[in-house]
């Protein structure tokens, strides 16, 4: 398709006010939890107290003999679910895995894992009957990390599993011949001839690196609310970045047709990749059913914590050979990342990510995807990305160091450009890596003089490849002018205002014209998740493909009123309907008279665009580290990042300053912490340390727009790719601070302060 | 067993008898039909319950509805008495103080507590004023942005 051309549009570059503003400043906007229904029941989830036990009884009888409680239920309320490999999205995942991560069916494999749910008349009832339910576990040695759960003699945590060999990052493939415990999948990204890259170098370093494991941290607790009737059609409410995805993966493991189930996705507060798998929601259906009545569930935040999200804990390694003059010769990596109780880490994200800001000819990541006893992680905003950016560019700083070279101009010397092969072989086009780097080598940040003693800059890359898939949305032209936009995808964070500037600017009218609404599963084409960094993009795609058919319409019907050859006709992009002598008409004129020409006109569009931009970016960092307490407080931080087209630049803005802040929080204080039995010690946000307003300053943000020139609008995804860097950015500026190189994240007080102080 | 109270809520006196372990937030959201106050954390960090309690801000998941007996509450829904928005709430909307919005309805009661005590705040202390309300989707700059906003674009 044509290069989309920086051209001056009328509405994308814009920051109006987005449409579900009222509501959701005046509290009337509509959260899940917010939804009551006659008859209303309320359900509650008992979990494991155990990392792994064998679950040997549940007597629920106690618990259905106190007043209040309508019924009890365990996995085996649920279909046999075959153990099979099906393909859910984006992973392949076996149908018993998904089901048993809902609830346990003979093991508990992580301490928080649901055993069994209850629904009640009343919250405090509910939670009153998850103590009369009798359990009996016989406690097992629990796994805990990588390291321990692929040596040779780790207890099995899947007695049955074999290493799959991938063929690519999500198809697997055979078992594979070297079989290591607890490790689901390997898979093997390369080009070129490592052992050539290697002989070619003058300098290498090898580094290992380790992250803990961080949670999405919406606010929003998940809920979800069911009513499954008598006709055995299934309807949910819920808070979710994937209606669809919902729909698949209930009509799975309830072997139902996806015609016999609605969901209605209500407002979301929070997701970040998190509120994609299902948790309660077939709980809550299973309980309707058994009850007659509808179920309402909300978590608390304990298990939120505990039986959701989180990112894999990883381990990385990494070698890099290069010239004397910083010409990276050979990249290699090894990747272990925590897949917790069931198989899918996005290790193999990790691995993709991790080379690709540069140019080398000679590259591998092997990259294992662990299981051990801890929740099913779940995606985490370029799910996978950090850990591996993290170890690169903490191993590049080091090498800048010993070659004695600026670490900007280090990755400016080698970075990836059009043409460029990246690790799975495929060159990249149009990116806008190298003029992010220049921006960021122009921007006031980096031309500042930091001063003050105990402070230290960093600076680190984050690649992110984007996401495209399916859209619906269609379009109906009002009589009084305005477009009323029906949405597939659900609004996490703009997406309504977004979309409706991209129609606007379609059909060249005005962004208060139109009136977008996101609608349920019954009301709209297959729509993929709210993630990705793809709405603005494929959901743009499809607003614009819908704009496009209402100005073809248009022009007949203009041309029907003149009476004249509709190829005589032209709808211009401003909005104005030009035909032979002068004649013309607006959009709001033609509207007004489309009941008398045909009635109605809609424009529809389902999309799944290839073309998808990657994205690029560049932080920059001050931290000052307490010489006697080394807590780490960050002083000023830039993100420079490509977003191809800014459609509403402070939402755009909005997401860097988001993302960065999670990467922040990453690196410095969240992190899940256990006990050697493997019970999760700081299930709480007083004990799970989330960036507060006084933990983070002002995120300074320059937008670097290459237009995507596989998109109408030259969008890029600009969501991900923002808590790729911080990670690196800030070990490296703690190093320049201290001397210390923070090798584990997150680079607490309690880690760094023993690697600062003096050895006794 | 239940309790007796009376509590005025956004200018309402309202006598209910509620449960002792019943809290402030639940009988804002379930007895009242008041859901813009929101539940994110049950433990007081998050904020996104935050509520005014006789002028001053209260995190209402952790206050007893007993506790809230003859006080005086305003939630999110009475901040502006007279229909139309209340300054902060224009302010979080036209500097884009939000992406999901959950936490927005505690960000903006912080705010009005904030701007009671500072009316001309500087950016310290407005991140001073905000730092026991998370959000997570913001980073917070234009949640900043709203409150200077709000308070008539002082530094």
């Amino acid at each position: 398709m044509v290069a989309p051309a920086k051209k001056p549009y009328r509405v994308i570059g814009s920051r109006p006010v987005r449409p579900d503003g009222t509501d959701k400043v005046t509290g009337r906007a509509n959260y899940g939890s917010d939804i009551r229904l006659p008859g209303m029941l309320y359900g509650r989830v008992l979990r494991s107290p155990h990392a792994h036990a064998r679950i040997v009884r549940i007597d629920p009888s106690k618990a259905l003999a106190h007043p209040g409680v309508k019924a009890v239920i365990t996995q085996a309320d649920f279909p046999a679910a075959e153990d099979v490999i099906t393909d859910l999205g984006e992973t392949a995942s076996n149908l018993k895995w998904l089901v048993d991560n809902v609830l346990a069916s003979d093991r508990a494999l992580y301490h928080g894992h649901a055993v069994a749910a209850v629904a009640a008349t009343d919250p405090h009832v509910a939670e009153d009957a998850l103590g009369l339910i009798e359990v009996e576990y016989e406690p097992l040695d629990p796994v805990l990390s990588v390291h321990e759960a692929m040596a040779e003699a780790a207890p099995r945590i899947h007695p049955h599993m074999h290493t799959v060999e991938m063929l690519a990052r999500f198809s697997p493939g055979p078992r594979s011949e070297h079989d290591i415990p607890n490790a689901a999948s390997h898979l093997r990204l390369e080009i070129g001839d490592l052992e050539q890259g290697f002989a070619e170098a003058e300098i290498v370093i090898e580094r290992e690196y380790e992250t803990g494991t961080a949670h999405q941290g919406y606010i929003e607790p998940h809920n979800g609310t069911a009513l499954w009737n008598e006709s055995g059609e299934l309807t949910v409410w819920l808070s979710t970045q994937g209606p669809f995805m919902m729909r698949d993966q209930l009509a799975r493991m309830l072997k139902l047709p996806v015609s016999k189930i609605r969901v209605i996705p209500m407002e979301i507060g929070g997701g970040f990749g998190g509120k994609i798998p299902m948790y309660m929601e077939p709980m809550a259906a299973a309980l309707s059913r058994k009850t007659g009545r509808p179920v309402k569930m909300i978590m608390q935040r304990d298990e939120v914590l505990l039986g959701t999200g989180p990112t894999s804990a990883t381990y990385v390694r990494v070698k890099l050979g290069a010239r004397r003059d910083g010409t990276l010769t050979a990249a290699e990596a090894y990747l272990a990342y925590e897949a917790g109780a069931y198989p899918g880490s996005p290790v193999g994200a990790g691995g993709m990510c991790m080379f690709s800001p540069y140019s080398i000819p000679h590259q591998r990541a092997d990259c294992y995807d662990v299981i051990v006893n801890k929740p099913k992680v779940s995606a985490y905003r370029a799910p996978g990305a950090p850990a591996g950016a993290f170890a690169m560019e903490s191993a590049l700083d080091e090498l800048a160091e010993q070659l004695d070279i600026d670490p900007l101009e280090l990755r400016q010397r080698n970075a990836a450009v059009d043409g460029t092969r990246r690790i799975d072989g495929a060159a990249f086009r149009s990116i806008g890596n190298e003029a992010v780097m220049r921006a960021a080598e122009e921007s006031p940040h980096w031309n500042s003089e930091l001063q003050g003693e105990n402070r230290g800059r960093g600076i680190a890359m984050g690649y992110w490849g984007n996401g495209g898939l399916e859209s619906s949305a269609y379009a109906t032209v009002n009589r009084d002018g305005t477009v009323g936009l029906v949405l597939g995808s659900v609004d996490i964070g703009g997406q309504r205002a977004a979309l409706a500037m991209q129609i606007a600017e379609t059909l060249g009218i005005d962004y208060e014209q139109v009136k977008p609404i996101v609608v349920d599963t019954d009301s709209i084409g297959y729509t993929a998740v709210t993630g990705g960094s793809r709405t603005t993009f494929a959901s743009g795609w499809a607003v614009h493909e819908a704009g496009l058919e209402i100005r073809r319409e248009l022009e007949a019907r203009a041309a029907r009123i003149w009476e004249v050859d509709a190829a005589l006709v032209h709808y211009d992009d401003d909005g104005v309907i030009r035909g032979p002598e002068d004649r013309s008409l607006s959009f709001a004129e033609i509207a007004g008279q489309l009941h008398r020409t045909g009635g109605t006109v809609q424009g529809k569009a389902d999309v799944m665009p290839e073309g998808t931009g990657p994205a690029f970016a560049c932080h920059i960092v001050d931290v000052e580290v307490d010489p006697d307490t080394a807590k780490v407080e960050v002083l000023r931080y830039t993100a420079i990042q490509d977003v191809g087209t800014a459609i509403h630049p402070d939402y755009v803005e909005g997401q860097i300053q988001g993302g960065a802040v999670q990467g922040v929080g990453m690196a410095l204080t969240e992190e899940y912490v256990y006990d050697d039995e493997g019970r999760l010690r700081n299930a709480s946000l007083l004990d799970y340390r989330m960036p507060t307003t006084l933990d983070v300053p002002q995120i300074e943000t320059i937008l670097v727009e290459e237009p995507n020139p596989g998109h109408p609008y030259g969008v890029r995804g600009v969501g991900e790719v923002p808590i790729v860097p911080p990670l690196a950015a800030i070990a490296n500026a703690i190093h320049q601070a201290t001397g210390v190189r923070p090798r584990t994240l997150p680079a607490s007080p309690r880690v760094l302060l023993e690697e600062m102080l003096p050895e006794a | 067993m239940s309790v007796p109270i009376s509590v005025t809520v956004n200018g309402r006196l309202h006598e209910l008898e509620v449960e002792p372990r019943m809290l402030l937030v639940h009988l804002l959201r379930e007895e009242l039909n008041l859901t813009g106050t929101h539940v994110g954390c049950d433990t007081s960090q998050c904020g996104a319950c935050t509520v005014l309690m006789d002028g001053d801000s209260a995190k209402s998941c952790t206050v007893f509805a007993v506790q809230a007996d003859g006080a005086s509450v305003t939630t999110i829904e009475g901040l502006s008495a007279e229909g139309g928005m209340h300054p902060l709430q224009q302010a979080f909307w036209d500097e884009h103080g939000l992406q999901c919005g959950y936490c927005t309805p505690g960000m903006i009661m912080s705010g009005v507590d904030l701007l009671d005590r500072h009316p001309d705040p500087s950016e310290q202390e407005i991140r001073r004023g905000l730092d026991g309300n998370l959000c997570r989707c913001t980073g917070y700059e234009h949640i900043v942005n709203a409150i200077r906003d709000a308070a008539g674009g002082a530094k």
